[in-house]
């Protein structure tokens, strides 16, 4: 099943060109790893999947994006529920100077969302496997938590608004090896429920945790295709040199 | 930029002049020659002046206990902190004025800061770059008015405008003086909230946006809370303004020392105690107890302002201390 749709995307910072003639498909319950030397436009990919660029001065969108069908650079989209559908998890935790459960809290209270806000608070900390070390102290600043917990923390705050797809943006950069993977297996169990986009420049993480990798360089989707070939018969030279370490 | 050093060279004047006490590195090697020498003259020149405000600056402190600390002995506590202000019948209650000080200072609170964070965050969120750029010198010219012709204003248009809005006796009431004072207060506070805002983390915002959150939504529970901090920092530097403010208020404020203890002695005449020291210094006689009384109302005016700005001071420094709003 496809999710996600790009077709023939450009994107420009001003006179900049940063994405140029970019397609590819994203499926749907799968992880979908992006990888590439630092510049190339990752980031800047991920951010156009649910338009968080559209605040950036000066800059332009080309191409169609299509989600579910849906062309979400359409006319008349309401990026407000766009977002609601595609979460984001960023590179350094960013949990709001509140408390855990105002954290989590925070996404179904300002979408107005139905149900029960402690079951939905615990779902979402359970959902991220954060549950058992911070239910005693739901009332406690979320910025005392070790940066592990906090990301774990922004995963949750995520689920917490039922995404249809995460968009994750290095999440592990700014976290220890074990952090790492206590995220890594979260990823694992989340993509059950939810297509998830990663950006990431571990090259092991990347074969470890993904179904699909697209490599990006210079702004140009270079290669993509399942996982596993791209990380052992690439089709272009260029992705061979770069995860053996000899590019980028 | 104005408007924003001038409030915080106000709060912080007094920890960088204690600054300025630190000598100089030791062991400096002694000036060759020439330029040097210049150099010279003019670090000592400095350092001369730097030291002599210091001088003044105790001088004045020193001259307000001498003249305003007899009066804690000559007048019995009971009196002096009673209700009753009638300095000609030797009954000399502070209580009165420094609760209409009190009165007026916080009406005036809440009328400048839903206005100033308000004002703040449409600036620094809200408006087009062009508004912005046109707006931040205009909240700077208004804190250059000088209060005098505020307290005009405040006469002639705001105090019949409350009389006849209120239906009340007289214009001149702790309301208007309020009013007043938070138009004088708006300026610093919109400045510095507007700072405080600015230094929220961008991730902040895109941690909400990113959730669907709504621009509004992130700026009024994400933002505006996150800058809380440096929010109460804006109102209690505009409130030390407010608090020693004394032209404009004594022209608006009616000047009657009665206790304002009740909720409708917004809109009568209240007497501030800056407004009492500036009203009655021509007429006392040198020396005398009621010219003690005066200078302790100096001194219990500089406390309290004192303490505001401490409490400011530290709301600073413990965000620098954090690097950055929480
Ligand atoms: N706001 C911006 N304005 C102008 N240019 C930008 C902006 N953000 C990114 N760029 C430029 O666009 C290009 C792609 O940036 P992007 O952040 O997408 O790279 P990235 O692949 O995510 O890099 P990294 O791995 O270092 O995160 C870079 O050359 C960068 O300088
Ligand atoms: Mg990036």
């Amino acid at each position: 099943m496809e999710k996600f749709r790009v077709e023939h995307l450009n994107f420009h910072y001003g006179d900049k060109l940063a994405l140029s003639d970019i397609s590819i498909s994203i499926s749907d319950r799968r992880i979908t790893a992006l990888i590439g030397p630092s510049g190339c436009g990752k980031s800047t990919f991920l951010r156009c999947l649910n338009r968080m660029n559209d605040t950036i001065r000066g800059a332009r969108v080309e191409g169609r994006v299509l989600l579910d069908g849906q062309d979400i650079y359409a006319r008349g989209t309401d990026v407000v529920e766009l977002r609601k559908r595609v979460g984001m998890v960023f590179q350094r935790p960013n949990p709001f100077p509140q408390s855990i459960f105002d954290n989590i809290a925070f996404g179904p209270r300002v979408l107005g969302l139905e149900g029960d806000l402690h079951q939905i608070v615990e779902e979402s900390l359970r959902g991220a496997v954060l549950w058992d070390e911070v239910k005693d102290k739901l009332k406690q600043d979320a910025l005392g938590l070790s940066l592990g917990q906090q990301q774990r923390l922004c995963i949750a705050r995520t689920i917490a608004v039922k995404p249809e797809v995460i968009l994750m943006d290095e999440p592990c950069s700014a976290l220890d090896p074990i952090a790492t993977l206590q995220i890594e297996e979260l990823m694992q169990s989340l993509k059950e429920e939810y297509s998830i986009v990663i950006v990431t420049h571990n090259m092991q993480q990347a074969s470890r945790v993904s179904d699909f990798t697209g490599f990006f360089w210079l702004g140009e989707m270079v290669e993509f295709d399942v996982t596993e070939r791209v990380f052992t018969r690439p089709a272009q030279r260029i992705t061979e040199d770069y995860i053996t370490g000899r590019a980028g | 930029m104005g408007a924003r050093h001038l409030s915080l060279n106000w709060a912080s004047s007094l920890s960088s002049k204690i600054a300025g006490l630190v000598p100089g590195r030791k062991g400096k090697p002694p000036p060759p020659a020439g330029r040097s020498y210049v150099e010279f003259l003019i670090e000592s020149s400095i350092r001369v002046l730097g030291f002599s405000t210091i001088g003044f600056v105790l001088l004045i402190f020193f001259f307000l206990l001498r003249e305003g600390l007899p009066i804690f002995r000559e007048v019995a506590p009971a009196n002096l902190f009673g209700t009753r202000w009638y300095p000609t019948f030797d009954l000399f209650g502070t209580l009165p004025l420094i609760i209409g000080s009190a009165y007026v200072t916080v009406a005036s609170i809440a009328i400048a800061l839903p206005l100033g964070v308000a004002t703040a965050v449409f600036i620094r969120e809200v408006a087009p770059h062009w508004t912005r750029e046109v707006l931040k010198p205009l909240i700077e010219v208004l804190a250059g008015i000088p209060s005098v012709v505020l307290g005009f204003f405040g006469m002639h248009v705001l105090a019949p405008l409350v009389r006849t809005t209120m239906d009340v006796p007289t214009g001149l009431t702790a309301f208007t003086g309020a009013v007043l004072l938070a138009y004088m207060a708006l300026p610093t506070i919109i400045s510095v909230a507007e700072d405080a805002i600015d230094t929220v983390p961008r991730s902040y915002r895109d941690a909400a946006l990113a959730m669907g959150a709504t621009h509004w939504q992130t700026i009024w529970r994400v933002v505006v809370p996150a800058a809380r901090s440096g929010i109460a920092t804006a109102v209690m530097l505009g409130m030390g303004r407010a608090i020693g403010e004394t032209m404009a208020v004594m022209m608006v404020t009616g000047n009657a020392a009665r206790m304002p203890i009740s909720l409708n002695s917004l809109f009568m005449p209240v007497r501030t105690m800056t407004a009492t020291v500036a009203a009655e210094m021509g007429e006392v006689a040198n020396g005398s107890v009621h010219y003690h009384s005066l200078f302790g109302i100096g001194i219990i005016l500089f406390i309290l302002t004192f303490l505001i700005n401490i409490v400011a001071a530290t709301a600073i420094f413990k965000k620098r201390h954090r690097g950055g709003l929480r």
